[in-house]
Parts: C-alpha cells; structure tokens; sequence
C-alpha cells in the first residue's frame, strides 16, 4: 500500500502513526473523552491536560501554544487536539522543527508580555533548547534585578516510553530541578495534570511541566473541584496519595502508579506505605517529606531516572540535613532507573525501569522482612 | 558616538585598576553602527543584542550612570549588580538585553517580533549579532522562522571580521559577505559601511519603512571593525598592531566630525563644547558608580522567582 495510503488509514482509525523523522506508534486514542461511572468523572491524562490548555487559552488573551504539530496534527500525542479548530492559527502555532528556535521565540515573547506554552515533543528533543531553557528563561529574572520576567511552560512527555530506545527515552527530572529560577512540575493523576498545568501557566515563572507518554492514556477519577475552570492545585505541595505508618516512599510521575501498586502488595506482609506524589520537584516540598519520615522512621526514593545525582539523592540530603535525620531507623534506599542507556529490547526494558517487584524487593530489605 | 567612545574608554581605565571585573566587550570603533541604527528606530521599537551591549543600552537612551554602576557591580546598576557588562536591560526602553551566549539573543527577537505582531503593535525589533553568531544554528532557525512568519525583525550583523580571535576567512564559507545568506531564507539583505554613521542611518531608515508596511523581515550586514581586543583579556596577537591603518578604517566619529566642519553644520569650538560635555557625563557615571554600595547580602536570594 503506497505510503500516503496508509496515513490516511491510519489517521482513520484514530492510530497515531509517524512515518517521518521520529517513529513511534502511541496506540489506538481513545474516542472517549471522560467516561461515567457511578455518577464519577473518568478522565484521561492526555485530556485533563487538554482541558487546562483550552481553559486557559480562554481565560487569558496572552496565552498562546507553540510546538511542532501542535495545531493541524492535533499534537503528537494527540495532547492539543482539537485546540487549533477551536482558537485559530494566532493562539496555536505550528512551527518548523527547530527546538532551539521555537524554545528562543517563546522566551522572547514570554519576555515582551506573552505566555506561552511551548510543546517539546518530548524533552530529549529540548536538548536541542536547554541553552534557551536555562540561561534565557530561568536566569533573566535574576539577571535583570526584576525588571524582566518569564513567565512561559515549557511541557512534553519526559522520560521512557514504550520501545524507544535510548536517544527518546531519558528523563531530565534531576537535570531542569537542579536549576534556581525554574520551577519543575511532574504530574501523575489526570487531576494532577490538570491543576498543575493551570497552575504553570498562571505562574509568573518559567515553568518546566515533565509529563509522562506511558501515563496520557491513564485514566483517573475527576473531583468536582478539579472539573471547575478555576482549578488550580499549589506549585510546591505534595501529595499523600496513600496514608501508611511504617515506611515512606518519595516518588513523583509514572513511579507513583508503581509504589502504589507495591504498597498493596506490602500491605499485604503487615508493611503499611505512605506514598507520597511530590507533584513538584522544584520547589521541592521538604517539610511534606520530612514529617512523613518522623512518622514511619524508614524511608525510600523511587523515580525512574538514573540513580547519581537524582531526585533520590536531594531527597536523602535534605533528610540528613535535617532533625528527621535522628527519626531514621535505617537509611534511605533508593530505587532508580538502571545507570545504563535505556536498552531497546523488551526484557531489557523491563528491567532498566523500577517495577513494583523492585520496590517491594526493597522494601523488604530495607525493612528486614 | 563620542559619549559610547569616552564611556568606553573609562570602563577599559576602571577594568585595569580592578574595578570591573569578569568579561568586558567593549564597542570602540563601532559606534556608528548603534548610534545610526537606533536613531532611525521609534522609541518604543525593541532592541535586543549580544554581550558588547554598552553601545546598544547608551544609543537606546540608558542612563551611563546606572551603566557605569551596574558594570561596576553596584547596587544602583541597572541589575542592581547581579546582571554585569553583559546584562544591561532597560525595559522601560525596550532594551531586552545584554546576552551572553553567541547568538542566544537571535530566537528571542523573533519572539519580540512576534509578539507585537501577536498584540498587533506597530513595532520593529532590531536584533543585533557580530559575525561569530552566524555559524550558530540559531541563527539560521532564526532567520528561517522570521521569514516563514513574515515577522517585524531587521537583522543588522555587525561584521568586525573576527570571531573571538579568529578571522572570518577561516571560518565562515563566504565571511566578507554574509548578508547573501539572507537570500536562503528569502530575506533581502544588503552589506553596507559601518564605519559611516550617517550611511547606516539611511541604510536602516528605509530598512525599518519596509517592515512596517508588512514586508518582513530585512537584513543590514554592517562591515566595521572593533579597535581594542575581542574583551579586555584579549591581547590581540592575531592581527598585526598597524592592521586598522592597512585596511584603511577610517574613525567613525572622526569621520562625522570632518564632515560636519566641512559642510558648516557645526565649527570646532561647537564640537569641542560637545565634547566637554560628554567628558563631564562620563566622569560623573564613573563618579556615580565609584560612590555608589555593593548590593546587600539579602540581594542574593532576591529576583530569583518572580
């Protein structure tokens, strides 16, 4: 079947497939938008962040989206569709692919009065950027003693996907949290995606937003608080997503769906978690993390980055650096991403990520199960 | 001119005795170019450029006060000491900066064109860049964008012949006349004398015309030559001590001042009047910024969120 052919079919059936530069297959998208059940609202990830883009296009004028394949494609990842048929070809722009140009444009609009949200398809790709990134996003505010703000979202899928191999599968959490003047956001939930999106935007700062391509599909139960327009969670908490008593695990992102599953199967072993979803990695919520560790005495870090200078090792810092330190029954172990390039082959894979399995593997360790 | 050369010339005095510190880029001998570019722009039109950026913020009508104290790493400097030489803004001016990257400045102006497009303002951005930015490969996406886009920006190239330490001809296909790379992204572009202030006024007048009619984006390669070092740590073994007398350059604000006796618009008791003037504003910035306090501590942790 002859090239053209096939992407007519494919855009048919609702499959996202690229036959140019960057190939990757994302799965069938769901036609449903959110789904009820038992009077619940279900919402994907992909379209909690889509609401909070088209929320905030209509709230503010200044806001605009800037990306490769954002407005006629409907996104890569299918995370902006439907928003440039809806605002037009001045609030959805379509660009070249030519990161460092795109990152440059939004910094320079951000700096004349804009906000714009600038899409990396993912944000191996932002490599090409970080230069715009860091020092002409987060560094001008300081530089310029105030008088230049930049108040622009960098967002993207960050981290492994499914099969990609390694120039598409690093995560840059330790990387964009390591820098003062950014602030670094990393979703897990749909209601996470979505009031912390908001909450970027409206953020006078330059924000890096690290979502997740495994998790666009996931789905989540919407509060009636988080369906309102004006739903914003707070830059800077996190969040207990589960109440436990004997051990704490710090995780963010696609990592906290792991713990949560790991903590079930501790409980099971008389073991009781307390998960907690940082949400944001910059600023990092310390005081969250430190009164967890008095209360269970054990700690550890699961993220899926590699394991030196990760998140994990900010984490144990700032406890020995503090009076939780002496509230500690055993040191902080930490589950990472394996310290190789992510291999592509599928039992490789399996075993460079964090699994549930080595969490509670962990776990047991650390606890002397 | 004569105020960018004094001021120039002071800050290279206050750099040998230690009093301003790190990276110093100074303009002398490129004067011409800033004052005749900037004078043909509206006061509101953004001007963004590159790390020799005491000429563009003096030109744009920043105070040399609080430039001399911000290069001085005073409190009372434009960045109230935590920006340096290389990070003057003036945003009541539009002057977006002052960038050090080579070539980092260039996508930001074209996200200055484009947002005025977006608030359907009347404005121009004037991106300068030196000749070193043009191998960058932001230049190019720059250009590209700018065009595909049809965005307000006129890029002015200020080509002094050296990159750092190195000469065009051993690094750019094409270095004694760049602005033909323009034409690969079906931007028109021009190669005029920088050395000639009033050439470059023109030249960047009818440049300016043509964007605010909605033409797009123009092209200005300004051949000039910088008389001191790539910075202060520069001493310039590259080039021969007598290279500018070879190559025939002539001083821009010589240049102007001949011109203007010669054609009776002002005599020399006018110019040396000029002069004075502009001897007693320098001397009362480098006055300023010597008397002026280092930043607090607590300054520090400020202005790093907004």
């Amino acid at each position: 079947m002859a090239l053209c052919a096939l992407r007519r079919l494919a855009r048919a059936s609702g499959t996202s497939v690229r036959f140019q530069r960057r190939c990757l297959v994302t799965g069938t998208a769901v036609r449903q938008v959110a789904g009820q059940e038992e009077g619940v609202v279900i919402m994907e990830v992909r379209d909690a962040l889509n609401t909070a883009m088209d929320e905030e296009l209509a709230n503010d004028d200044r806001v605009f989206l800037i990306g490769e394949e954002v407005a006629e494609y409907d996104g890569a990842y299918k995370i902006t569709r439907g928003l440039w048929k809806k605002w037009g070809d001045k609030r959805v722009v379509d660009t070249p692919i030519t990161e460092m140009g795109i990152a440059g444009v939004a910094v320079g609009a951000a700096m004349s009065g804009l906000r714009p949200i600038c899409e990396f398809m993912t944000f191996n790709f932002a490599m090409q950027a970080i230069d715009q990134i860091i020092n002409s996003a987060a560094k001008t505010y300081y530089m310029s003693a105030g008088e230049v703000p930049v108040p622009i979202v960098f967002r993207g899928p960050n981290g492994a996907s499914a099969g990609v191999a390694a120039q598409h599968s690093q995560d840059y959490s330790s990387w964009y949290s390591h820098c003062p003047g950014l602030k670094v956001l990393a979703p897990y939930s749909s209601e996470d995606a979505k009031g912390l999106l908001k909450a970027a935007v409206r953020d006078p700062n330059p924000v890096v937003f690290l979502e997740n391509e495994i998790m666009y599909g996931a789905k989540f139960p919407m509060s009636p608080e988080a369906m309102s327009p004006d739903f914003v969670l707070p830059i800077g908490q996190a969040k207990i997503e589960r109440a436990g008593d004997h051990l704490t695990i710090v995780t963010f992102s696609r990592m906290v769906g792991v713990a949560l599953e790991a903590a079930t199967e501790l409980e099971g072993r008389g073991v009781s978690c307390e998960v907690i979803n940082l949400r944001s990695l910059r600023p990092l919520d310390r005081h969250t993390i430190l009164e967890s560790v008095k209360k269970t005495h054990y700690v550890m870090s699961v993220e899926a980055g590699w394991p030196q200078c990760g998140v994990g090792s900010e984490v144990a810092a700032c406890i020995m650096e503090s009076e939780a330190f002496d509230y500690l029954d055993g040191p902080l172990l930490r589950v990472t991403g394996a310290d190789v390039p992510m291999p592509y082959a599928h039992n490789l894979e399996q075993l460079a990520i964090p699994q549930a399995s080595n969490i509670v593997d962990s776990a047991a360790r650390l606890l002397r199960l | 001119m004569l105020l960018i050369r004094r001021f120039e010339e002071a800050c290279g005095r206050l750099y040998m005795q230690g009093k301003i510190r790190g990276f110093l880029h100074l303009y002398i001998g490129e004067e011409a170019i800033a004052v005749g570019a900037i004078s043909a722009l509206r006061p509101d039109d953004y001007v963004i450029g590159h790390y020799r950026d005491h000429g563009h913020a003096i030109a744009k009508g920043m105070d040399p006060k609080i430039a001399m104290a911000e290069l001085c790493g005073k409190s009372t400097g434009s960045s109230g000491g935590k920006g340096g030489s290389m990070h003057l803004f003036d945003v009541e001016r539009h002057f977006m900066g002052g960038h050090a990257i080579v070539g980092g400045q260039m996508p930001i102006a074209a996200g200055l064109a484009l947002s005025s497009k977006y608030k359907k303002e009347d404005l121009v951005t004037l991106c300068f860049f030196g000749d070193g930015a043009v191998n960058q490969g932001e230049f190019h996406e720059t250009l590209n964008l700018a065009s595909v886009w049809k965005l307000p920006i006129l890029f002015l190239l200020e080509n002094n012949l050296y990159g750092m330490g190195t000469h065009v001809d051993r690094t750019h296909a094409g270095g004694r006349h760049i602005y033909e790379v323009a034409s690969a992204y079906d931007i028109p572009g021009v190669q005029i004398d920088g050395m000639d202030v009033l050439g470059v006024n023109e030249c960047v007048s009818e440049a300016v015309k043509s964007i605010r009619k909605g033409e797009g984006p123009r092209f200005i390669e300004a051949m000039c030559y910088r008389y001191r070092g790539h910075s202060m740590a520069d001493p310039t073994m590259y080039r021969e001590r007598d290279e500018a007398q070879e190559l025939g350059i002539k001083d821009p604000i010589d240049s102007l001042k001949n011109f203007m006796i010669q054609f009776d618009v002002a005599g020399e008791e006018e110019l040396a009047k000029i002069a004075a003037k502009v001897d007693e504003q320098v001397n009362e910035a480098v006055q300023f910024a010597e008397d002026s306090p280092a930043p607090d501590m607590d300054a520090m942790y400020t202005n790093v969120y907004a």
